[in-house]
This record gives C-alpha cells, structure tokens and sequence, in this order.
C-alpha cells in the first residue's frame, strides 16, 4: 500500500529538526505545518517577508496585509518578525534558512530540480523557486513518484527545464523516501507494502537499496 | 522645504506620460498602492513598463491596466493566478521578463543603491542564465544581474510623516521600501499621515529622502486572494 497524501506530508513532516528555520513550498509542502511533532519548535519563514508564520488565523482575527508566499492569510507567532523582500531573500540564499521543503515537477538522481515551468502548459513565473532551490542549506522534495501522464518524476536526467542544479538532498514520494546518489537514488525508507520490484519499475533512474 | 503632501493621487502623479517604467510594491493584491493604480488606469497612459512581482491578480489591481491594453512589458517573477497577464504573453502581445524573486528584490535594491550589477547563484544552469555573464566564484557558479530603476515608484505605507518617512504593516511591506529607494519619483499612500516627529527615528523603515510625494489615502480595499482560517470554511478569493 503506498502512502496516502496525509502519510507523505507526515513524513515530510519528520525531516524537520528542533530549533530550525524552515521554508514550506507552495501546495503539499505548506500542508507539513500541520504535523510538524509536538515539542520541535520551529520557526517557518514565509518568502514575502515574514518568519514566525503561524496557523491560518481565526475568522475573526483575519487581516488582509498578513499572509503568505501563497496569499493565504496567516498570523505570526510570539518572536514573529517582518521584513523587506531584499533581506527575506537574503535570508534563503544567504544560507540561513536550514530546510526547503518543495514540491517538484522532476528531480533527477544527481539532485538537479524542475518545478517551475513545463514549456506551451504551465506559465506561472519561478517566484521564489530558484531562489529556494539554490539558497536553503537542505532541499528536500515532496511529490508524487509519477506524473499524471504515467512518466516517473524521478529520472537519470531532467527533461524539463531546471529550478537549480545539484540541490536537493531527498525526494519523499507515496512510494518511499529517496535520497540522490549521483548517478541512482538510494531507497532509504518505503511505503508498507511496497517491493524493490515495484520502485524500480515505477522510476526512471537506478535505484539502490 | 516644498511641501511633499498632495492632496490627492491625481495631483501627486502629474507628469505621468505614455511609456513610462512604473515599480509597484505590493505581493499580489496586498499592500498595494490600490487609489495610485486606479489614477494610473483612469489616466489611460500608454506604453506602460510594469516593475511589480505579479503584475495584479485575478483581474484586479495592476491587472486593471493590462486589461486597459496599456502595458507594454512586465517586469516581475510570478504570473500565476493572472489570466490576463498569461492570455497577453502567450499572444505576443506583451514582453515579459521573468525573475527569480529574490534576483528581482535585489536587482530593485542594487538600483536605489548605486550599484552596477551583482553575481547570484539563484538561476546559474537555468534559462534565467541565458544570455548573461557567469563566473565561479567561490567554487560555485553565479549568474551576473543587472539594476533596476524605474521612472515612477508607487508604494503603500501604513504611516508617513510629511518628509516622508514610512512606517510599512505586517507583510505588506515586502518590495516597497526597496522600490521607493529606486524610483527617480516615488510616491507613498499613506493610511495614516501624522506630523514629522512623530514617528521615532528607531521605529522608521524608510527614511524620507526617498520619498518625493506623499498622499493621505485613508481607505484601502485590502482585498484577500485566499482567505484561509482555521475555524471556518475556506473562501477563497472572498473579500474581508
């Protein structure tokens, strides 16, 4: 049985550590805010200019100039902060943030990631992307192990136009967590269930486990 | 001193002319300077660059001019939830020059400060590189930007005094005080307008030099994109 949407954001949820600064991406990684375990305090950093993000706001306390990359409205936590885009940025390529949780288009086996564009379908701009991607001490992706199409995200070699280079450490999919080896994952956890047969059929890259 | 408070958006953009390159703060539609805006779309001027991270939203805001056909390029990093931006793009009908958005804050900040130009590793080996110098440095590859200015800055602050200075609220801050310092005029909407002195010099987050005119706009729409709470329905795209 591979992992339901919930148990991969869990998962997810389990990358990140006590005391950490950690940047959730837009979709399924902002959803890992929900299970981060009782007891690890972390701050969570919002790329449009604000560290300390809490949960959704109640509907009474909703303020229209409080929200997040994603423009949802938000609330700031006790040792909130705000700040310009300039110094929010320096912040992620600075080296000051220690986890990006992203979610991907494909990651390829040396740590190379899309999410950012697919050419003549998807026309969004990179936003913060590139900037994460290439700046936050550890990437980590979130993504379903194919696409809806059927082709495996995870490949030898990127088909799609890259985010960044050589920057994400793991892939979490409904199929296991995977983390880059240069020229192969290495399968280091799976989903019940789940058999070698089963991952190597279903990615595009050596996988050893 | 000349006196720096227009007394409305209209006065404040004289000499606003086709073909102008316009820096607009604001992170989609919040904390943007909604009544400058819709001035500016009342004006019909034409030929219009856009500096803004989106470019508006949903139809709304900076999206009102690409509506009114008088954009002729955005500059920005994010398109997303803009079917007007898209439709035009994909048409041909309007350049886009997209950014990283922390390449694009620190492009507006290196043209209010002076500088010429910086390398970043954000894009290096990306279609963002293509055409621009790199350069390892430090054993990782950079990509060099250039600055941006902009003829016209139009920002939102919470609170401004009569020289200028802002106060910014929450996360609406996010590209305005860059913008003011990189606009050859900028102009703030102020929610509040107090007397100078007012405000203490440790509690100002963009001294006022960088502000030429200041207009006193008490009510803003404030709309929300995606109204999210944690005890209610998700309304999405729902007004305040």
């Amino acid at each position: 049985m591979s992992w339901s949407r919930d148990d991969m954001v869990k998962r997810a949820a389990a990358e990140v550590a006590d005391g950490q600064i950690v940047n959730l991406g837009i979709g399924l990684p902002t959803e890992v805010a929900n299970f981060i375990p009782a007891g690890v305090d972390v701050f969570l950093h919002s790329e449009n200019g604000l560290l300390g993000m809490g949960p959704f706001p109640l509907d009474k306390e909703v303020d229209a100039q409080l929200i997040n990359a994603g423009k949802q409205t938000v609330t700031a936590l006790p040792g909130a902060s705000v700040f310009d885009s300039a110094l929010s940025f320096a912040m992620i390529r600075g080296g000051h943030v220690d986890l990006a949780i992203l979610g991907g288009l494909e990651v390829a086996c040396n740590g190379d990631l899309a999410n950012w564009t697919v050419p003549g379908k998807m026309i969004t701009g990179m936003g913060g992307a590139m900037d994460l991607a290439a700046g936050a001490r550890r990437v980590v992706v979130l993504q379903s192990h194919a696409s809806k199409d059927g082709n495996s995200k995870l490949v030898t070699a990127l088909t799609l136009p890259p985010t960044a280079l050589g920057c994400v450490a793991r892939v979490i999919t409904e199929l296991g967590v995977f983390d880059v080896g240069g020229d192969h994952f290495r399968c280091v956890e799976r989903a019940p269930g789940i058999d070698d047969a089963q991952i190597l059929r279903s990615t595009g890259a050596r996988v050893r486990f | 001193m000349k006196p720096k408070v227009y007394p409305n958006v209209d006065a404040a953009l004289d000499g606003l002319a086709d073909g102008m390159s316009i820096m607009s703060g604001g992170f989609g539609l919040s904390g943007n300077a909604e009544a400058c805006i819709e001035a500016i779309a009342r004006r019909g001027v034409k030929g219009l660059t856009i500096i803004s991270n989106n470019c508006g939203n949903q139809g709304q805001g900076l999206a009102v001019l690409l509506k009114n056909r008088q954009v002729r390029k955005v500059n920005c990093s994010f398109i997303g939830g803009n079917p007007d931006l898209a439709e035009q793009y994909l048409a041909g009908e309007i350049e886009v020059e997209l950014n990283p958005q922390g390449t694009f804050a620190e492009r507006i900040r290196a043209g209010g400060a002076g500088i010429g130009g910086f390398f970043t590793p954000t894009g290096a080996g990306t279609t963002v590189a293509e055409g621009k110098e790199t350069r390892v440095i430090d054993g990782r590859l950079q990509v060099f930007e250039k600055p941006l200015r902009a003829d016209l800055a139009i920002v939102r602050a919470a609170v401004g005094d009569h020289f200028g200075n802002l106060r910014f609220y929450r996360t609406s801050r996010n590209f305005s005080p860059l913008m003011a310092t990189a606009g050859k005029l900028t102009i703030a909407e102020v929610d509040r307008l107090v007397p100078t002195g007012t405000l203490d010099p440790d509690d100002i987050h963009l001294p006022g030099l960088f502000v030429q005119r200041i207009v006193h706009v008490p009510e803003h729409k404030n709309v929300i994109e995606f109204r999210t709470t944690r005890d209610g329905a998700k309304r999405d795209g729902g007004k305040p």
